[in-house]
């Protein structure tokens, strides 16, 4: 075993630099691995979501829900006017388990909102009020099945 | 007329190259099995030979017939039905073709079949074991796009199914078995863009290219050569490395020109699944050069270079099986293929690490020490650190997996990926960007000199004084123009610096020896400057579409939140950053036309590709249309046009910023930005919605106004003259026939920027009245004539008014966003540089053994193995 120099080696002579190396890497592996844990969102209820506001927990989380409609189909609730104010949009969102909540969103409405079915938001709780920082928009024929329509629109 | 001829010989031909797949898998296996590498048996080699010649054969055809299907506009085809339309260029149904998911598996297919050829051609004694891997592949590759039904099993998902087979309950085809749409569904608007034509085809080349190492690896560890892979695995390696990388960096440009997320990488898990095996193959890359030069660091070399291949098969695992569901926004479709996938995943995971566990013992170890003086210490240090990289974004990018796999085993988990993955990645991704610069720049400066703490030390002076020199002016600056610079950036910049500087050195002294062994050097200065492009371009991309209007609405927060978007009414003004920027209008594409059209100037017809001109439409001094000519259109996109002008400088340009409003995508908004490139830095725009198209404009009520020739009235807040009475000329589509009678307004208003004539027009025919009224877009303003009353000389006019055109518009600068492109280009030199020496190398050293030979090996006292 030569003698290189390196602070290490030095503290434990028996120590090979390769197994140096190695314990490292395990390490950042465990940091990454828990890093990832720790950043991880979790799909919840409003119901968690406003509980978890009341503990003073503020992380992120994803709500999947879907647009309260009206017998015409229209969206109730829609709250959009760019010409006071482009940032602002607010919706209501019925979660999986039929609760409501107000959310508002800091940025323009999404185009394709009102087609969508089912609408995943991340953000939290603040005040009455959910803040989403992200919309994802489930549109029933984003890239699936294309509308039947079209092919019968054209028979003729 | 309903054409099954083509696709049967599309479907036939899938068939023979899925079967000719498994005789070829088979006869190379028995043409190798139980002997040394070289021999052969010569009656199976040629079956095999002839089979796989005869899958490529089967390839090419079933290529053919499904572009003959696209370029065809066959509807009957669900494929072209839902990926072409009529008014598809050509070059974007090259697009189609691999639009949807079989088209894409053929594409990879072909690269394989290329690549086949190939290595038959020139691999001469490895050819069969390498080829069995090979036509394996293939044999699952082809059996994704079979479509064929055994025993109520679906294998495969054939993209020649026609429509009527692929939606039955269409009623029209309980009508007529033989109805064929007129048109088709489209191209996805935004995969119409020229990288989308040649990104996939590179990307998909360069996981063709990662099977070829692996294969050489599966060969060797098969036939007990543990070392003579390691050359042509080199070569290979290295054209993956470049081609993969162009490919991922290709589709950053294309997400940068194209989406609206407002940059180039999103950390969506399908840029993920590719990013992470470039990594992997970049460090087993540095492992197989550590083998050449040390005769160190095989093993690794055998784990890094199969894991490339397999994470490219889970790559393709993610992205295909609909795992991602929600998490993606642009994986393919679920086609019902997960089980297909997990076999092919599985088949090759578990067969690749027995062969491994199997021989592991058997694989040369070196016996060499590596001290903190050898220069592959920190190679490998580096590759390790890329390795770690590629391991974080592995690991957070399966989290719906775990969810996934949970949910099969019946456990139900709520676990979703980090709300913010941007933050998440980098956090992490930063570090490996320093690690990489760091032990690159070290690296390469030890690797061509013999190092101890003199030599070393002198070596790394100059280089690390520039670095902190460099540093220092940089973060001077940055605190000049008053941002703020965290210490993550500054150890990313001086590391990134230090990255430059120290190859910059080592290519400098490189090039007077021998020019085409800098290809590492360069390829590291590459590395290094994306880093900093990157560190740069994001990490200072500054919003300058902040609403300072005071206007805001927000009711509930009195915190400031970032409002990064603005309200441009048409022809207002306001101020972003250092300019005033305003909206001009709404412009269409012409072809053949420069630039955009004014959509005012076109008078759109029933046929939405067509229009006529409403005035003649001119670039400079040269006439494209005359008023009244058809004018052939592209209506999809619309243009807003926006100016930009620098308050202080006067200095202003223009962007197009697009959109398309696309039912297929519920009526969303496909906006896509357009970029003015500084050399320091771009100005990026997009806008984020418009008033909703799909409604007919609210007008108001129309207001009757009596007029005399030459009265001025005020219409919309805009003063007007009524200059007269003319008769109508024939203009956009009145189709006047003698007898008609027909007059125009002449009315001329006065808009903020210019005067616009309006010409509502009035007609007598056959004692009918019609009217023809004129709108000017730009004011929000509609006047009709209504009546002429002769005897009085006085004319009523209908007005009636429109809320005014508006769009909301983001706009970013990112600085200094060009070094990441420049660096990309010098990384694809760099690796373009060492496939060209190790071209000459071949030739140089070629002998019987396959041409081992140790370059340069720097004596060492006592070794051992590092890995």
């Amino acid at each position: 075993m030569s003698s290189a120099p390196g602070g290490a080696n030095l503290l434990y002579p028996d120590m090979k630099k390769a197994h140096i190396l190695a314990i490292a890497v395990i390490a950042v592996a465990i940091g990454i691995i828990m890093s990832a844990a720790g950043d991880a969102s979790v799909y919840v209820s409003f119901k968690e979501a406003r509980e978890r506001a009341a503990e003073g927990n503020l992380t992120k989380v994803h709500v999947v829900g879907r647009l309260p409609r009206d017998v015409q189909q229209n969206i109730m609730g829609l709250e959009y006017n760019p010409t006071l104010d482009p940032n602002y949009f607010a919706f209501t969102l019925v979660d999986t388990n039929r609760i409501a909540q107000r959310v508002v969103y800091f940025n323009p409405k999404p185009q394709d909102f009102d087609k969508s079915e089912q609408v995943v938001i991340t953000g939290a709780m603040r005040n009455d009020l959910f803040v989403a920082d992200k919309i994802l928009l489930k549109c029933p024929s984003k890239y699936v099945e294309k509308d039947i329509k079209d092919a019968t629109a054209s028979v003729n | 007329m309903l054409n099954t001829l083509i696709g049967d010989v599309g479907h036939l031909g899938v068939i023979v190259a899925f079967v000719a797949a498994i005789v070829a898998a088979y006869s190379y296996y028995k043409a190798s099995q139980g002997r040394v590498l070289g021999d052969t048996d010569a009656a199976w080699l040629r079956l095999g030979r002839g089979a796989f010649a005869l899958h490529g054969l089967a390839v090419f055809v079933v290529i053919a017939a499904l572009f003959g299907i696209i370029h065809g506009h066959r509807y009957e085809y669900y494929y072209a039905w839902s990926h072409s339309s009529n008014h598809l260029p050509v070059y974007y149904m090259i697009s189609c073709f691999w639009e949807g998911q079989e088209g894409s598996f053929l594409l990879w297919i072909f690269w394989h079949v290329l690549i086949g050829f190939v290595l038959m051609r020139y691999s001469r004694r490895w050819e069969a074991p390498v080829m069995v891997v090979f036509a394996g592949v293939q044999l699952f590759l082809t059996s994704m796009i079979l479509g064929v039904v055994l025993g109520g099993l679906k294998i495969g998902s054939s993209p020649f199914i026609l429509l009527r087979d692929f939606m039955p309950d269409l009623p029209v085809f309980k009508l007529n078995p033989d109805f064929v749409p007129k048109d088709g569904t489209g191209l996805n608007a935004l995969l119409q863009n020229y990288w989308m034509v040649i990104h996939p085809p590179t990307l998909f080349l360069g996981f063709a290219l990662t099977l070829v190492p692996f294969a050489y690896a599966i060969a060797g560890l098969w036939k007990g050569e543990f070392t003579k892979w390691v050359r042509p695995a080199m070569r290979w390696t290295l054209w993956g490395g470049l081609v993969l990388g162009v490919g991922i960096m290709m589709g950053a440009y294309w997400a940068y020109e194209t989406l609206n997320f407002g940059g180039y990488w999103n950390w969506d898990p399908v840029e993920n699944a590719v990013y992470i095996p470039w990594l992997v193959l970049v460090a087993s890359l540095h492992g197989l050069v550590l083998w050449q030069r040390s005769r160190t660091a095989l093993r690794t070399s055998f784990v890094l270079v199969i894991a490339t291949f397999l994470l490219v098969l889970y790559a393709t695992f993610l992205t295909r099986s609909g795992v991602l569901g929600n998490a993606s926004v642009h994986s393919f479709t679920d086609l019902g293929l997960s089980g297909q996938l997990i076999i092919y995943l599985m088949a090759f995971v578990v067969l690749a690490i027995a062969l491994l566990v199997w021989r592991w013992k058997q694989i040369p170890v070196s016996e060499k020490e590596l001290t903190t003086y050898n220069a592959e210490l920190w190679v490998f240090v580096g590759a390790t650190v890329l390795c770690l990289g590629a391991f974080q974004v592995l690991w957070t990018t399966s989290i719906p997996v775990y969810k996934a796999f949970m949910g099969f085993i019946g456990i139900t988990t709520n676990v979703a990926l980090p709300a913010d993955q941007i933050q998440h990645y980098t956090k992490a991704q930063l570090w490996m960007g320093v690690g990489v610069a760091f032990f690159s720049g070290l690296a390469q400066v030890m690797w061509w000199q013999k190092n101890n703490k003199e030599s070393l030390t002198s070596s790394l002076t100059v280089p690390g004084i520039l670095t902190l020199l460099g540093a220092a002016l940089v973060i001077l600056l940055v605190q000049y123009y008053g941002l703020k610079m965290e210490a993550t950036y500054i150890v990313l910049l001086t590391a990134a610096l230090f990255g430059v500087l120290a190859n910059l050195g080592m290519v400098f002294t490189l090039m007077k020896r021998k020019v085409s062994l800098s290809g590492g050097g360069v390829a590291h200065i590459g590395i290094a400057l994306m880093l900093l492009g990157i560190l740069a371009s994001a990490g200072y991309s500054n919003i300058i579409s902040q609403n300072v209007s005071g206007l805001l609405y927000s009711r509930e927060f009195d915190e400031t939140t970032n409002r990064d978007n603005v309200l441009l009414w048409r022809n207002d003004k306001a101020p972003m950053g250092k300019y005033d920027v305003s909206y001009t209008g709404q412009y269409l594409d012409v072809p053949g036309v420069p630039g955009y059209v004014d959509k005012q100037l076109l008078f759109r017809t029933a046929d939405e590709y067509k229009a006529l001109a409403r005035a003649d439409i001119k670039r400079g001094d040269k006439l494209y249309y005359k008023a009244g000519d058809t004018v052939e259109i592209l209506p999809e996109n619309t243009y807003y046009r926006v100016e930009y002008k620098d308050r202080k400088t006067g200095e202003a340009f223009t962007l197009y910023p697009r959109a398309q409003i696309n039912e297929e995508m519920g009526d969303g908004l496909l906006a896509s930005p357009d970029i003015k490139q500084f050399l320091s830095h771009d100005i990026y725009s997009h806008v984020s919605a418009v008033p909703p198209p799909d409604k007919e404009k609210d007008w108001s009520e129309v207001k009757e106004h009596v007029l005399s020739v030459g009265d001025t009235i005020f219409l919309n807040d805009y003063l007007a003259v009524f200059r007269g009475v003319e008769p109508a000329h024939q203009t956009a589509g009145l189709g006047l026939t003698k007898g008609d009678l027909a007059i125009q307004g002449d009315f001329l208003v006065m808009g903020e920027k210019k005067q616009y004539h309006v010409h509502p027009v009035f007609v007598v025919r056959n004692r009918l009245i019609g009217r023809v009224p004129d709108e000017v877009e730009d004011l929000g303003l509609r006047l009709s004539f209504l009546n002429v009353d002769p005897e009085k000389g006085k004319f009523t006019f209908g007005v009636s008014t429109t809320q005014k055109d508006y769009i909301i518009l983001k706009a970013v600068e990112k600085p200094f966003i060009n070094l990441l492109w420049s660096g990309t280009l010098l990384m694809a030199v760099g690796f373009g540089m060492a496939i060209y020496k190790r071209r000459r190398e071949t030739e140089a050293f070629v002998d019987p053994a396959d041409g081992e030979k140790v370059l340069n090996v720097t004596p060492q006292p006592k070794a051992r193995q590092v890995a």
